[in-house]
């Protein structure tokens, strides 16, 4: 019997959006360089730029007549979300243990 | 800022701090660990003021923190000494600290209440690693390590 907590679990958790972040984290990328280099459309980077920056992970910036995304440099929202699952997976383990070790008569 | 989390066992409560404080090494994810040799265990030790660390399979020592409060079978806390390049930094204002509580609902069951708060704390470091975008140290590590525990 083990229940956790599932929020939270930070916008990293999507794949498509982790490679989005991982492109940012090369540079400064405006939307039509990521969609070039990704699967997936304009909109659809858009709309996970917009999650990421909602997360705290990247801020935008114009330059010229460009908006170009970099990864928010402080990175806490980033050492949270991978935190989080840290516990996530060390509490599971820790569950499963309490409930296969044998309990010692007090 | 802080990540909380909440995880209800079925055992007495102390069984469930034992199985957390003694029982370290057997539960503690072994991909999880910064030391540089392969981790063999992970160490918590039953007393305030004692260790908490990594053996390595090359029998090498690497400390993760201290036990801040020891308190069977209610609650531990321990402090936890990351560093941007996620190793040991031995400054205490730039470490964490990460809270377990132990409550009992019932003979057989009990709810356990983890905090991991101040990593803020490990913010300058950080802040270097953030920047550092290439090599192991920077967010390639990072985000390998993340895809691994997502991805379990």
């Amino acid at each position: 019997m083990a229940t956790y907590r599932t929020d939270g679990l930070g916008a990293l958790g999507d794949p498509t959006r982790r490679a989005v972040f991982e492109l940012v984290a090369t540079g400064p990328k405006a939307v039509g360089e990521l969609a070039r280099e990704l699967p997936i459309s304009r909109p659809a980077v858009s709309q996970h730029l917009k999650v990421l920056k909602e997360a705290g992970l990247v801020i935008d910036d114009a330059v010229g007549t460009r908006r170009l995304y970099r990864v928010d440099p402080s990175g806490v929202a980033a050492l949270r979300a991978y935190l989080d699952l840290v516990w996530d997976r060390a509490l599971a383990a820790y569950a499963a243990a309490v409930e296969n070790t044998p309990e010692e008569p007090s | 800022m802080s990540v909380v989390k909440t995880v209800t066992v079925k055992a007495g409560q102390q069984h469930a701090f034992k199985v957390f404080t003694a029982g370290f090494a057997t539960w503690w994810p072994s991909s999880h660990h910064i030391g540089k040799a392969d981790m063999a265990e992970a160490i918590l030790e039953q007393r305030e003021g004692g260790r908490w660390y990594e053996r390595g399979v090359d029998g090498s020592e690497c400390d993760w923190g201290s036990v801040l409060v020891y308190d069977p079978p209610n609650r531990v806390v321990v402090s936890w000494h990351l560093n941007g390049e996620w190793a040991y930094d031995p400054d205490p204002a730039r470490a964490s600290e990460v809270e377990v509580r132990f409550i009992a609902e019932g003979p057989d069951v009990t709810r356990v209440e983890l905090e991991h708060r101040h990593f803020e704390r490990h913010g300058d470091n950080w802040e270097a690693v953030a920047t550092g975008v290439n090599g192991d140290g920077g967010w390639a590590g990072i985000l390998r390590g993340y895809a691994e525990v997502a991805g379990a």
